[in-house]
């Protein structure tokens, strides 16, 4: 198959594959233009200076157009029964599984239809819930203009979950969204929507097996969350060592809105990634986790930010990370607090587990204040695999091997504890024990 | 009548082999089962031991004694295979074979057990899970293809054993000595010396920072798990702990010798006239 590169033309073949609203079509067609107008991002710019992407091959990846799918919603290609059955066999509230964006699995149990909640692919959402999407889609959260490859996505974006939940519905049980990469180009979108006082847990799994050459993963993710409303939201990444992942991914929380958002990083050969919340309302509340194991020679790229927008909210963000081998990991996060936000709770910590002396982390805490009345600390560690723990472990029989596997496994049980669904924990874990 | 008589002397064979190979299953060497001969260990460059001599069998318990900084716990840790303490001469047999040449692990697998003075915290990893994961490595070491000890009676073997040492079973799902007390950890300790059941276990200090009825549960604990099997090293700075476990055997080690060996009373001895008595006995000096 040949590919195409990211054109005009190419924005407008996807948008038919997809027959998309005219609305739609035109949206990405201004995004490409922003696309087009933007500089690619290089070790100049503050936010990159410590992640090299010269060596992508952007315009030979190209955008994924219609690739093997003959039409919407008939794909050819299944992901592997080992990925799909252990999330089938969970409790869940909903599954949506798709293979390159092109939905193979949608369900959506009854009772939370029956409520009014929508969970299906966002291309589906477009068709069938329009102005729900519009009014939502890359506006409050992540516009076409927050970045380059922002922009790209805008133009280019293929499958991933939509979410919505009617006010004061809890939607309970978790729902549980695959996306399995088989042709090395994906750009899903996830876009949440609570409306006020609903409830809802979501977990995304990003996977694909090691492929030939370089891959891309350039995909955004929006949570929106309307006053009192709760949102548990975990994303799993687990992408081959052949992808390199860009993502804009921002929270906006209104009046005392709760979010908990666990940030699982373990695949991509490169990743760089903006996470933001943004605490409009007063009264929100945002936890950040993230856990992040980097082995060979991958390149973990973390930008976050924790916006205080108004008065008496609370942010804490803890990042856990383990590297082996020549594994890079950056995380850059900032903390920023406007001058309405008083009564401000701003934390975040990075710590840093070196398993090898050729791994390196950059770790660059930050703080803007402008309000007089916060509390905000940050802290930052890097530190090796202690040996006086090693050698206690060792000194019960352990070998070597198995006591640095409890070492780390202890290392990032805080996080694992927040991971709320017991399934997306196991699988956790289990890719951290294949890592070690 | 001849055939009789070989059938005889074969069988008789048979059994005294099945009962030799059952000891050295049970207790290996019975003759020597930890031996330290002129042991000397420097830490950094600088030499701690100055060539220790010390036999412990299964069954007895001995004591060791000494000021602050004598060498007692760097003993300890040598013998654990501590990565720090460098062996510079002598040798060390556990059940006969060559202790020095086996990592931590295997030492640990083959019977011998360090209670730690001051005992790590790993956070994240609960009592509970480090001690089965314990128990599965020593199964596994033995058998390559065993699957583990199912969970339902592992709880039920650590229950009994926490029951031994009068400890809440809730302190099982604790993160492994984060936030314990002093008393907590060496009973922690104490545990790990009961579930992992060695033959010859090392107890570094552990009535440091004990108060008194912390320290009497501990003994208890560890007068519970005595006998026949257990050989036992208590390692100490004080006397008291000696009105809990009964040694056998007492030594006393001032810069880096064992200048002294006796019985009980020579703990009782050193109670009343301190180590000042002993100056002088070091490097084959004294009159022993």
């Amino acid at each position: 198959m040949e590919r195409k590169g990211f054109t005009c033309e190419a924005v407008e073949e996807l948008s038919a594959y997809l027959d998309e609203p005219g609305w739609m079509r035109d949206f990405r067609l201004a995004a490409f233009e922003v696309y087009q107008s933007l500089p690619m991002p290089s070790l100049r710019d503050e936010a990159w200076r410590r992640t090299d992407i010269r060596p992508l091959q952007l315009d030979s990846i190209g955008p994924f157009l219609n690739g093997n799918h003959p039409s919407p919603g008939s794909p050819v290609v299944e992901p592997p029964a080992e990925v799909v059955a252990p999330l089938l066999a969970q409790e869940t509230g909903g599954i949506l599984v798709q293979v390159d964006g092109a939905t193979v699995r949608c369900t959506l149990s009854e009772e939370l239809g029956a409520q009014g909640v929508l969970f299906t692919d966002m291309h589906m959402a477009v068709r069938e819930h329009g102005e729900l999407v519009r009014s939502h889609f890359m506006r409050q959260a992540v516009p076409p203009t927050a970045g380059k490859f922002a922009a790209l996505h805008a133009a280019f974006w293929r499958g991933g979950p939509f979410l919505y939940v009617p006010a004061g519905v809890d939607a309970g049980v978790p729902l549980v969204s695959l996306l399995w990469a088989s042709a090395g180009r994906t750009f899903s979108h996830t876009l949440v929507v609570l409306e006020h006082g609903a409830q809802a847990t979501l977990v995304t799994h990003l996977e694909s097996r090691v492929g030939s050459g370089q891959a891309l993963h350039n995909g955004a993710v929006e949570l929106l969350l309307e006053d009192d409303t709760r949102l548990q939201y975990v994303a799993v990444q687990e992408w081959g060592s052949n992808v390199w992942q860009f993502t804009h991914e921002r929270a906006r929380l209104g009046r005392n809105a709760d979010l908990e958002w666990v940030i699982s990083s373990m695949g991509s050969r490169l990743s760089k990634s903006f996470q933001t919340v943004e605490l409009d309302g007063a009264g929100a509340s945002a936890r950040m986790y993230g856990l992040l194991f980097a082995d060979g020679s991958q390149h973990l790229d973390h930008d976050t930010q924790q916006n205080h927008n108004a008065p008496d909210t609370t942010s804490d963000l803890l990042f856990k990370v383990a590297l082996k081998d020549r594994s890079r990991s950056v995380w850059q996060g900032m903390i920023r607090v406007l001058p309405a936000a008083q009564r401000t709770n701003g934390y975040q910590a990075n710590r840093n587990l070196l398993l090898a002396e050729t791994a390196r982390a950059d770790s660059i805490p930050g703080l803007e204040i402008e309000a007089d009345d916060v509390r905000c600390t940050h802290g930052a560690t890097v530190g090796q695999a202690d040996e006086d723990q090693v050698f206690y472990l060792m000194s019960r029989g352990l070998p070597r091997p198995d006591a640095t596997r409890l070492v780390v496994a202890g290392f990032f049980a805080e996080v694992m504890d927040r991971v709320p669904v017991l399934g997306a924990r196991e699988r956790l874990q289990a890719a951290i024990q294949r890592r070690i | 009548m001849r055939v009789f008589d070989s059938r005889l002397w074969l069988c008789y064979n048979a059994a005294a082999r099945w009962a030799m190979e059952r000891q050295r299953k049970r207790y290996g060497d019975v003759h020597a089962m930890l031996q330290v001969r002129n042991l000397h260990v420097s830490v950094d460059g600088q030499p701690i031991l100055k060539g220790v001599n010390l036999v412990v069998r299964q069954g007895e318990i001995h004591a060791l004694m000494g000021p602050n900084g004598s060498g007692k716990s760097t003993l300890a840790k040598a013998l654990m295979g501590h990565p720090g303490y460098e062996v510079t001469a002598g040798e060390v047999t556990f059940k006969g074979q060559n202790l020095l040449e086996m990592a931590p692990d295997e030492r640990s697998r083959r019977g011998l057990f360090l209670a730690f003075q001051y005992p790590v915290a790993i956070p994240g990893v609960s009592l509970a899970n480090f001690l089965r994961t314990a128990i599965n490595v020593r199964r596994k070491a033995a058998d390559p293809d065993d699957k583990g000890l199912p969970i339902p009676e592992f709880r039920r073997f650590l229950k009994a054993k926490m029951d031994l040492l009068q400890m809440d079973h809730r302190f099982a799902g604790r993160y492994l000595n984060d936030g314990f007390s002093g008393g907590e950890k060496k009973r922690a300790e104490a545990l790990q010396l009961a579930v992992l059941e060695p033959d010859i276990a090392v107890l570094d200090e552990t009535d440091s920072g004990l108060d008194i009825d912390a320290l009497r549960v501990v003994s208890e604990g560890v007068n519970a798990l005595a006998g026949p099997d257990l050989g036992m090293l208590v390692i100490t700075h004080y006397q008291r702990i000696l009105n809990y476990i009964k040694p056998h055997f007492v030594h006393i080690m001032l810069d880096g010798e064992i200048v002294e060996s006796g019985g009980p009373e020579l703990a009782l001895k050193l109670e009343e006239r301190g180590y000042t008595w002993l100056e002088g006995k070091q490097n084959g000096r004294g009159s022993g």
